[in-house]
């Protein structure tokens, strides 16, 4: 058995997990990351970007040597009906930027990379099956070789988490807790990309898709620019496909054939298809985190603000959080709940629970208002577009009265306060408590 | 371009077996067989003729959304070895 132990195994190397064990390594501590896929990041999707500033928190210096793609400096919000589309620009090339791009199967193989550097021992292509228990304290795991021991184990195992599961942490998700994402990869030459969306050098674009292929869904689309690549993808709450009889890829074809969006992309060559799901239950879901021997951090510990598209970010501070806790719980000796709460309650003093606490209701609002927010306005955005637009000899007031009189009249009074008292509501809850 | 071209443009290591393992029997009593639906993949084939549910799972993308969609909780579900599966370079 010695041979076998260690002081901290952590299950999983994305940014959470590799946030958490450079820490611990950085103390000095024997840390042993696990990762199933082939290399870190080879299992790993999102949309795109990484936040600067908490990446900074672990690699002070990332910027100088990870494998970025663009710096973002243009964030678009799309707002598409069927045909037409509205779309806001909000432009700032700061010096210091707040994101780049990056491809996880580069940049999470980069961190994991340094993180070795720094004493970190990483251990690929292995699956932990399950959580060794011995007292009700996790005291190890079981991959499919060999059975591996430690004072202490992270669990920083994705969305699925199966491990926290095991040990009874989480409950089985729920169809509106996550989201389905695809996303799809396509080579552009870097100049098309620097016309087509009005950039210099490195800069970069994020645009966020509301409507199109999605009108009434609980979804959204997103493009990013990588240097030279496009990433188009959207994701979708599991429970609409069954609903609306159609699949995820079928969503983002619809999407991609858009006239906002098609342009966008065309004649680039497809690089790669990918899935991923992304924990969409907010404050509400978050399992319980902490337990004997053991501590739940990132996508495992469903701490996403989709609101704001913040996950990586999240997942590197609250692993930053559970490092700093497992090097305190190391050196008192003590790996009991009581001694590792102290992660938990790191993280409820960090922005990392207060944003999601903040938007606590914000999904069960969207769900049951979706029509409205992610439907009915959508359109008469861009309705109202083209009545302002439209030269056709009719008088201007007659159109703007029209305008009135279909907004109301396609949608009852009745919803329309229902309406207006979930945005009081939303707005009372994310700004006073 | 068809779900086939998109999936052979990804990297897969298949295993022999599968790592999916939905519960036949529960499938024929499922209505609205939500797995053909939510997967990223169309790894879930219902074949009528068979009464059985068509499992391709070399092409899984292993998301876990039909673990969590399935109405009877009846996919006994396991990520693929560490040599097997799916790797993204463009993630
Ligand atoms: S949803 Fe579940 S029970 Fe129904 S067919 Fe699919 S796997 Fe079988
Ligand atoms: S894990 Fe995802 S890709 Fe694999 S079969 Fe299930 S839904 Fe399809």
């Amino acid at each position: 058995m010695s041979e076998n132990k260690t002081e901290v195994i952590v299950v999983g190397a994305g940014p959470a997990g590799i946030a958490c064990a450079v820490k611990i390594a950085r103390s000095g501590h024997k840390v042993i990351l696990i990762e199933r896929g082939k290399f870190s990041g080879s299992k790993n999707i999102f949309g795109g970007a990484i936040y600067a500033q908490p990446t900074r928190e672990i690699f002070p210096d990332f910027e100088k040597t990870a494998p970025l793609e663009r710096k973002n400096v243009e964030h678009k919000y799309a707002i598409l009906g069927e045909y037409d589309g509205t779309v806001v620009s909000y432009t700032n090339k700061h010096e210091l930027p707040v994101s780049y791009t990056v491809l996880r199967g580069k940049f999470d193989r980069w961190m994991a990379e340094e993180a070795k550097k720094e004493g970190v021992i990483l251990v690929e292509e292995t699956v932990v099956r399950e959580l060794i228990v011995k007292d009700e304290a996790v005291v190890g795991v079981k991959t499919e070789l060999e059975d591996y021991y430690a004072d202490i184990v992270v669990l920083a195992d994705g969305v699925n988490s199966l491990l926290a599961k095991q040990i009874g942490l989480r409950e089985d998700l729920e169809t509106k807790d996550v989201a389905v994402s695809v996303k799809e990869v396509f080579k552009l030459p870097k100049e098309k990309i620097n016309d087509r969306f009005h950039l210099n050098d490195d800069e970069g674009c994020i645009y966020e898709i509301f409507g199109g292929s999605m009108l009434g869904m609980l979804g959204l689309g997103f493009i990013y620019t990588n240097k030279e690549s496009v990433s188009i993808g959207l994701g979708v709450t599991l429970d609409e496909f069954e609903k609306h009889k159609t699949k995820p890829y079928e969503l983002l074809d619809k999407l991609k054939q858009h006239p906002v969006i098609a342009p966008l992309i065309k004649d680039g060559e497809l690089l790669e298809y990918s899935a991923h799901l992304i924990p969409e239950g907010g404050y509400k879901k978050i399992p319980t985190i902490v337990g004997a021997g053991v501590m739940v951090v990132g996508d495992a510990a469903m701490l996403v603000n989709n609101f704001h598209w913040e996950g990586t970010n999240l997942a590197m501070i609250s692993g930053k959080l559970a490092g700093e806790t497992a090097v305190v719980a190391l050196a008192k000796g003590d790996f009991s709940e009581n001694s590792l709460d102290r992660y938990r309650i790191e993280l409820e003093k960090s922005f990392v629970i207060k944003d999601l606490k903040t938007y606590r209701n914000l999904m069960d609002e969207i769900h049951l208002r979706k029509e409205s927010f992610l439907k009915y306005y959508l359109e008469r955005i861009n309705m109202f577009f083209e009545m302002f637009i439209s030269v056709n000899g009719v008088p201007k007031r007659k159109l703007f009265w029209d305008f009135i009189k279909n907004f109301i009249k396609n949608r009852s009074i009745k919803e329309l306060f229902k309406d207006f008292f979930s945005v009081v509501k939303l707005l009372w809850s994310i700004l006073i408590k | 371009m068809s779900l086939e071209d998109k999936l052979s443009k990804i990297k897969y290591e298949p295993d022999t077996v599968s790592h999916l393992r939905p519960d036949q029997e529960k499938c024929k009593t499922c209505k609205k067989k939500i797995c053909t639906y939510v997967c990223p993949a169309n790894v879930y084939e219902w074949i009528e003729d068979e009464d059985k549910l068509l499992v391709k799972f070399e092409n899984c993308l292993e998301c876990g959304a039909c673990r969590i969609a399935c109405e009877k909780k009846c996919i006994e579900w396991e990520y693929p070895k560490g040599t097997k599966g799916v790797t993204f370079k463009n993630g």
